[in-house]
């Protein structure tokens, strides 16, 4: 429970910093917050892991009522099916492709086989 | 019956039971992918029994909520591997910019190579960045704010799927190429599923998912000035 306080802190202050106007989404500044305490040494890692843990085992799930929530669109996508499907198909394997791609042969040339 | 639908325990419930039986049937057959197992059975359930998607996101917010603290935990795995992923973060940075202008282009030009109006190309833009920051950016662009989030959900729940499979196919082998892949290519469901191969595709993808919508930030800053 510590842990997940310490958490909910820091999402709370991401959440402050958009409310005064820092121009990025609430749980992403968190996110950059907590890391930056971690690396500063204010949060030692062994307080949060087993919260931090629990929640990203879990992550996919919390998800799930956003995606569910995609049928009550049913008749928007029907209308832009071809255009929405094949956009968003082409380029999530394209955007797949080359980000691995390229990631992938600079690390190779740079330290050699994983 | 109403009020049973609408009472928040119903969506809340059904939701983690639905999560809790697509995770067992994975175990037991592993072609059946868990986010796909757990939305298409409560999408029919809710469709077959008329209950309004509103009445079961009253209890189904509550799991949306942790969604919340979840991002704010991804900071745990990148931190755990920023020695492995720190001294790659220039070579993992010309990725990222080479897979968002790719995912953009190929986006928006399938889209209007496919015929969509103007509205739908111009909520195509941000599809593959984390749906609070797209929102930004589609409203800056002047396309559909509801349009963008299906559009992400459904980017994310395609990159889950599809993504490992992807990138194997390919020959990508390296840990942190898979993740910042699915970071940069799906966002926050993409991050969630490198998670589940290992913690450091989850912090490699955590690192693409936040350079990945802030790039996609800055570089619509100029087409908004070009077209507006």
């Amino acid at each position: 429970v510590p842990g997940f306080a310490i958490i909910l802190g820091f999402d709370l202050l991401g959440l402050l910093l958009h409310a005064l106007g820092v121009p990025l989404p609430a749980h992403v500044l968190g996110m950059i917050l907590l890391a930056a305490a971690l690396f500063a040494g204010w949060v030692k890692v062994e307080w949060i892991e087993d919260a931090a843990g629990l929640l990203l085992r879990h992550m996919l799930l919390f998800f799930v009522p956003a995606i569910v929530g995609i049928i009550t669109y049913a008749s928007l996508l029907r209308a832009n099916w071809l255009g929405l499907g094949g956009g968003i198909l082409v380029s999530v394997v394209a955007s797949l492709v080359v980000t691995g791609f390229v990631a992938e042969r600079l690390l190779r040339n740079y330290e050699g086989p994983p | 019956v109403t009020s049973f639908f609408s009472h928040p325990l119903f969506g809340f419930s059904i939701t983690i039971l639905a999560y809790a039986l697509a995770t067992a049937v994975n175990r037991r057959w592993a072609v059946v992918n868990v986010l796909l197992g757990t939305c298409g059975g409560l999408a029919v359930l809710l469709l077959i029994a008329h209950i309004p998607y509103d009445q079961y996101n009253i209890g189904a917010s509550y799991i949306t909520f942790f969604l919340g603290p979840a991002t704010v935990a991804l900071a745990v795995p990148f931190y755990r591997h920023a020695k492995q992923i720190g001294r790659q973060v220039p070579r993992l940075l010309i990725a990222i910019g080479a897979g968002t202008v790719t995912s953009a282009v190929t986006a928006v030009g399938t889209a209007y190579l496919a015929g969509a109006p103007k509205i739908v190309l111009l909520s195509m833009v941000a599809r593959g960045v984390t749906t609070p920051i797209a929102i930004d950016i589609t409203n800056q662009l002047g396309g559909d704010a509801k349009l963008v989030a299906i559009i992400t959900g459904l980017s994310g729940l395609i990159g889950a799927l599809i993504g490992p499979f992807v990138l194997k196919r390919i020959g990508i082998r390296h840990a942190l190429a898979n993740g910042v892949a699915m970071g940069t290519s799906a966002h926050g469901i993409g991050t969630a599923r490198a998670l589940r191969s290992s913690a450091i595709q989850g912090g490699a993808s955590a690192l693409a998912l936040t350079i990945a919508g802030v790039l996609t930030a800055i570089l619509t800053i100029p087409i908004h000035w070009l077209f507006r």
